[in-house]
């Protein structure tokens, strides 16, 4: 049990410290991340880079989903929807750079990679804690669930 | 979750419900001081830099050129390739032309040539002239210069330019202010003389001349005119070309030894094996018009017509064509002008086989590869030049000191050297680190410090960020042509005015001559000859 909660404090720690150095960075805007899109979705992320308006709402999103999930999974409150919203959007990462044959991104990476890439563990792993609710013993969401 | 547990749950809140509810909300706290703590050192690391570095923080907006006052009438003289071009950063493009981006920007959203067009300042000018050689061409300008309202086919079109035979009787027309030259490099001097001897302002391409000889007279003429003259080297609009020249200024990377700077591609466009218009003969081309300045006069030869670039009698090779751009963004940043001496050498090595359609009938005689060393004894370096017209392999501009080094393209970074003397003890002390970068500067941030980070990087280098500028995509091209129209207006003069052509001109004629001849050239600064 506790096992899973260190998992989802984990996850949670890594999410919102990657949108706090967004939110502190004036300059950060996914437009490059999106521009780099490669594969199946491509079409998709180049059309949202080069629409102005939908860009700024895609940076919005992303920043403010970053910080509102990580923080939601480390505390514990609106866990499921956090966890579930996390995985929703790791799988954007995940299809927008999918590790497939032949591609190359300009975005460095750590690693090698074959189809499975950090980003599909991390939502693979999310789901391992979507379904096991830690929070309803160790989180806020104790007082909302329990009360009934 | 035992069922003891929940036994003890309920309405009433015991301590166990509240320390396991709040148990992981210490890490939120640990999270922010970590944050902090991070922040500050990045903070602390970052300042001690900048005030080491010194570099202002301003970034030049992007600002619209003024163009009240009167309209400027322009003539176009050649509407090929670059004629082309210029007129559509001028503002004017065929229907036809206008059309196909229109379309192109339907079936695919992400291409906004047809936007940033309509989009380009209107510099409150007219071109009333056309003068092309060809029938097609100057039947293209003549559409072009029409579509004031820059609509695709069918829209409406405004007062018809007049197309002149020749340039000299549109530089005698009273009706024309100021022209663009786009004409190949053999008749660039004696329009720019006759262009100035009438009283009618100038933008042209580069090559300055085709000749040494040639660089003296139009300088003259241009000077004693008192016209505006601005050659056709847009990169000195390129933003990170001021923030370069500040970065020099301020010592960053020390005592500069060596520059080197190239140019590379691989197509047969690239290699100026242009596509030979259909339409093209005796009929539609005033050939013997264009041979008027050749010595020995050649007979009509679509080849040449076309691919002029490829021939000494019409084109200047890679030294006037493409070393110049990079000559003249080093001379803006550094100023060093006229080298004392240039060694050059080179070959048609790549463009040489028929079969693979090479070349029609005549082989070409500039080198398609092409390499330079300009001296600079005065200034204790050396500027150092390769070409390949059959290798993509780029190298960018190079600046090298002894304290460090900058990589210069449309971003530009500086590196301390591991063994600088200005950065010894930063290096000792950690703060400068000689394998990252002590300084960035990409164009369009929205706040410029020294640090950018590794990935804003990576895409910068690969062009995949900023290519906005002020939130709008801008044509360094239409920059250059709306500063020549804004100094017309002002009297003053731009950027890449006569002198700064004259510099480029004679350094582009002593790499042409130093292979020529295979020889050594050198520049007496005092009596202004080649010896």
């Amino acid at each position: 049990m506790w096992s899973l909660v260190i998992l989802r404090i984990a996850i949670g720690w890594h999410l919102l410290y990657e949108g706090i150095v967004k939110l502190l960075n004036p300059n950060w805007s996914s437009l490059g991340y999106l521009m780099d899109s490669k594969g199946l979705f491509e079409g998709l992320f180049h059309a949202m880079a080069g629409n102005a308006t939908v860009l700024n709402v895609m940076d919005f999103i992303n920043m403010w989903g970053l910080i509102l999930i990580g923080a939601g999974l480390i505390v514990g409150l609106f866990t499921r929807v956090a966890a579930i919203s996390g995985i929703i959007l790791l799988a954007f990462y995940y299809l927008s750079h999918p590790a497939i044959i032949g591609v190359s991104y300009a975005m460095p990476t750590e690693g090698s990679y074959l189809w499975v890439n950090k980003n599909l563990v991390e939502l693979l792993t999310l789901w391992v804690v979507v379904l096991f609710p830690t929070w309803k013993s160790i989180g806020l969401d104790r007082f909302l669930f329990n009360k009934k | 979750m035992s069922d003891k547990e929940k036994s003890t749950s309920g309405n009433k809140m015991n301590r166990r419900d509240v320390i396991k509810g709040l148990a992981t909300v210490p890490v939120l706290g640990a999270m922010a001081y970590g944050t902090w703590r991070k922040t500050r050192q990045d903070h602390i690391r970052s300042h001690k830099l900048a005030k080491e570095l010194n570099m202002s923080a301003e970034e030049k907006e992007y600002t619209s050129f003024k163009h009240d006052g009167n309209t400027i009438r322009i003539g176009i003289i050649g509407f090929g390739i670059r004629g082309s071009q210029l007129m559509k950063a001028a503002g004017f493009a065929p229907p036809k032309t206008v059309q196909e981006w229109k379309d192109d920007a339907v079936k695919d959203s992400s291409n906004k040539r047809y936007s940033d067009f309509l989009k380009q300042d209107d510099l409150n000018i007219q071109v009333t002239g056309i003068c092309d050689l060809f029938d097609v061409h100057a039947e293209g300008a003549l559409a072009a210069a029409a579509n004031i309202d820059k609509e695709g086919t069918g829209g409406n079109m405004g007062t018809a330019a007049k197309r002149y035979r020749t340039y000299q009787e549109m530089l005698a027309s009273d009706d024309i202010d100021a022209v663009i030259i786009a004409t190949p490099d053999h008749w660039h001097a004696q329009m720019t003389i006759d262009a100035a001897k009438a009283g009618k302002h100038v933008y042209a391409e580069k090559g300055f001349t085709l000749t040494m000889d040639e660089t003296y007279v139009v300088r003259d003429a241009v000077k004693s005119s008192g016209i505006v003259y601005q050659l056709g080297h847009q990169g000195r609009q390129t933003e990170s070309y001021i923030k370069a020249k500040e970065a020099i200024d301020k010592k960053l990377i020390g005592k500069i030894n060596l520059i080197e700077v190239c140019t590379n591609r691989n197509s047969p466009n690239g290699a100026w094996v242009y596509d030979i218009h259909p339409d093209a003969n005796e009929q539609t081309v005033d050939w013997a018009q264009f041979e008027e300045p050749c010595e020995v006069k050649h007979p009509w030869s679509p080849e040449r017509f076309f691919r002029w670039r490829c021939w000494w009698d019409y084109g200047t090779g890679l030294s006037g064509d493409l070393l110049t751009h990079e000559f003249d963004a080093i001379n803006q940043i550094l100023g060093m002008g006229i080298p004392t001496s240039a060694s050059a050498s080179g070959g048609v090595y790549f463009y040489k086989d028929k079969q693979k359609g090479h070349y029609v009938n005549e082989i070409r005689e500039v080198p398609d590869v092409w390499n330079a060393v300009l001296e600079y004894p005065d200034l204790d370096f050396s500027l150092l030049y390769s070409a390949s017209l059959a290798s993509n392999h780029n190298r960018g501009k190079t600046i090298m000191g002894h304290d460090g080094s900058m990589e210069l393209g449309n971003s530009l970074t500086v590196y301390a050297d591991r063994q600088s003397t200005r950065y010894k003890e930063k290096i000792e002390s950690g703060l400068i680190d000689p394998e990252l970068p002590i300084y960035t500067y990409i164009p369009g941030r929205k706040n410029v410090d020294s640090v950018a980070t590794a990935t804003e990087q990576y895409f910068a280098a690969r062009g995949l960020l900023y290519t906005y500028r002020g939130g709008r995509r801008v044509d360094t091209t239409h920059l250059h042509i709306a500063e020549w129209i804004q100094s017309i207006r002002e009297g003053t003069q731009p950027s890449c005015n006569i002198d700064q052509a004259f510099e480029e001109g004679v350094a582009a004629a002593m790499g042409i001559k130093a292979q020529t001849e295979n020889r050594t050239i050198f520049w007496d600064k005092d009596t202004e000859q080649i010896v």
